[in-house]
């Protein structure tokens, strides 16, 4: 019987030999990842295990993203606990300081999460770099625990749910539109326990950021993965950076699916999910008249350089409206320096931007961009939850990098055609 | 195992930030963490439940983050277990991994009401609601979980197995 990529990297990674959907099976995990919220609820579990013992420390990669700058003494408390393991254990994949970057955005671009691998993260959007041919998924501290010290992770078999992508895609319409199009349709437990197989032309012709954008979304429709087939481009931007080997897979032409669904891109304009679920989509020329206060251009959804690219072309030699704080975070250094050296930052600068360093901030409402009571912002992160950027009257929609530059500049949620 | 407590209902999607709001994630402590449990679905739920206390909610329960702070929160408070229709899958991991006993029934979920006093058997799954008398199965447990509940837990389990 055929196989899909998911069932393929599982195979690759047990000692089971057969398995079938709904087994639980043991998994040698290629990469455990945990952030500063995470890792220290992982390391109190490791610590109390007394048993002492790493399975491969080059495994094991923190990223203290979330809080930090820290933000406040209880977060520097938590920082130095993960930096004092990390710096006891000899774990060197380390990233702290001025090496931070919002960690989904990190990791592909350092080539430490590649195609074929199966992934762990204490943190839910590892499902990210399915986007890159990987089995990546969202666990807790204590499975990432259990990760560091046998070098393995329990997973239950999930069926697979294939989603294909047709047609053209229309002006100003990338990733975020189409994974958002999707959790609209499906809803946000639409893909509860399954893994959603992303494909078709039309994801195809997209770049490894958009595709990376949507993979991250895919626990928002409740998936345990969101895969798509590494291809050339997966391969080209992979070659550059990955350490060490790794393996292109596809799934067969008679691999079993619960559903299939298509989706005629010809019909997908630009979206926004109103609050207070991912799944409250709605398309561009319906969302009507709605003022916002801040808006956010970052996080591990849309924070890459390809996202910065949209937003300062939309926002060059324009202002910011009255009233707006526009907060820029480039996802990652690397990112910060091409948008540096690209000219973006000045862009945003001068349009009345604020440009703040690679963090989690105010998606999470850590820190840089709370919201008071009452207050509206738009965002191109991936949750929209009651209280997620401040106070739990104020209320978060989402969109992608072109919809949030352009309301930038009017103060409510626009399209780019009516500012270009 | 039997759990015998008052029902706080919920509704569907209950999220991880409603469980425990990422402001108060700048610590681990179960005793912090506690007394801002379940604090954006119900602001007067920390100061109301009583230990051995029963959630019971919609479909999707523990969409969202992964934080383990969310289980924790909801087990420092004195919640003994949570029932709901369905679980989102990082929350339905994390309470099995550190011992946080849930059950999944659809029916029990619509019918059982905010105040009722419920009995649950964690053994058999069987769920009966005191109040109304009226009973329910929850969906069985597969034995791997059975065991690590046994066990005290996944880091328990690896102690007392040398693997997962
Ligand atoms: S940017 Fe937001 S969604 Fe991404 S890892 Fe950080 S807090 Fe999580």
């Amino acid at each position: 019987m055929g196989m899909t990529i998911a069932e393929k990297i599982l195979q690759a990674h047990t000692d089971t030999p057969e398995f079938k959907q709904g087994d639980i099976i043991r998994v040698n995990v290629d990469v455990a990842l945990a952030n500063d919220i995470t890792a220290p609820i992982a390391i109190h579990e490791f610590n109390k295990s007394a048993l002492d013992r790493i399975a491969d420390r080059s495994k094991v990669v923190f990223v203290l993203d979330h809080f930090t700058p820290n933000k406040d003494i209880a977060s520097a408390n938590q920082c130095k606990m993960v930096r004092d393991f990390a710096h006891e254990h000899d774990i060197v994949n380390l990233f702290d300081g001025g090496e931070v970057g919002v960690e989904h955005a990190l990791l592909p671009e350092k080539g430490l999460v590649l195609p074929g691998d199966f992934i762990i993260g204490a943190d839910s959007h590892t499902c990210t770099y399915g986007a890159m041919g990987a089995f990546a998924t969202g666990v807790g501290s204590t499975d990432l625990a259990a990760a560091i010290i046998t070098g393995q992770a329990w997973i239950k078999v999930p069926s697979t749910m294939k989603f294909t992508f047709v047609g053209e895609l229309q002006p100003w319409v990338g990733g975020k539109d189409l994974i958002l199009y999707l959790i609209g349709d499906i809803g946000v437990d639409g893909g509860l326990y399954h893994v959603l197989e992303i494909d078709g032309p039309a994801v195809s012709s997209l770049d490894l950021s958009n595709r990376l954008t949507m993979s991250n979304m895919a626990i928002e429709a409740g998936a345990k993965a969101g895969i798509i087939r590494a291809d050339d481009k997966t391969d080209a931007y992979v070659r550059l950076r990955a350490k060490r080997p790794y393996t292109l897979y596809e799934s067969d032409p008679d691999a079993q699916y619960v559903s299939f669904k298509e989706y005629d891109c010809a019909n997908i304009e630009p979206q926004v999910a109103f609050p207070h679920l991912p799944e409250n989509t709605r398309g561009i020329s319906e969302v009507g008249e709605v003022r916002i206060d801040q808006v956010v251009i970052g996080s591990c959804t849309n924070g890459r350089i390809e996202d910065l690219r949209i937003a300062a072309e939309i926002m060059k030699g324009n202002r910011v409206a009255r009233g707006m704080r526009c907060i820029v975070l480039p996802a990652t250094p690397e990112i910060f320096i091409a948008a540096e050296n690209e000219g973006l930052i000045k862009v945003f600068l001068e349009s009345g931007a604020i440009v703040g360093p690679p963090t989690c901030g105010p998606c999470l409402g850590g820190h840089m961009g709370i919201l008071a009571r009452g207050e509206k912002a738009l965002a191109t992160t991936n949750r929209n939850f009651v209280g997620r950027m401040g106070d739990t009257q104020s209320e978060v929609y989402l969109c992608g990098p072109a919809i949030a530059a352009a309301s930038a500049l009017t103060g409510r949620i626009s399209s780019p055609q009516e500012v270009m | 195992m039997i759990f015998k407590g008052n029902v706080f209902l919920f509704g569907d999607d209950i999220d991880t930030d409603a469980i425990i709001p990422a402001r108060y994630l700048n610590t681990s402590d179960p005793d912090e963490l506690k007394m801002h449990a379940m604090e954006d679905a119900d602001p007067e739920f920390p100061s109301k439940v009583q230990k051995g206390d029963v959630i019971v909610a919609g479909k999707n329960f523990g969409c969202g983050s992964s934080r383990e702070h969310a289980p924790i929160a909801i087990k420092a408070s004195g919640v003994s277990c949570v029932i709901a229709s369905s679980f989102a899958r990082i929350f339905f991991r994390n309470s099995f991994n550190m011992g946080l006993p849930i059950f999944e029934s659809d029916e029990a979920s619509k019918e059982i009401r905010e105040g009722d006093e419920i009995e649950v058997d964690a053994s058999s799954g069987e769920i009966r609601d005191i109040t109304t008398g009226k009973s329910y199965v929850a969906r069985p447990i597969p034995p791997f979980m059975q065991d690590l509940i046994a066990d005290g837990g996944l880091i328990e389990h690896i102690r007392k197995t040398g693997k997962i």
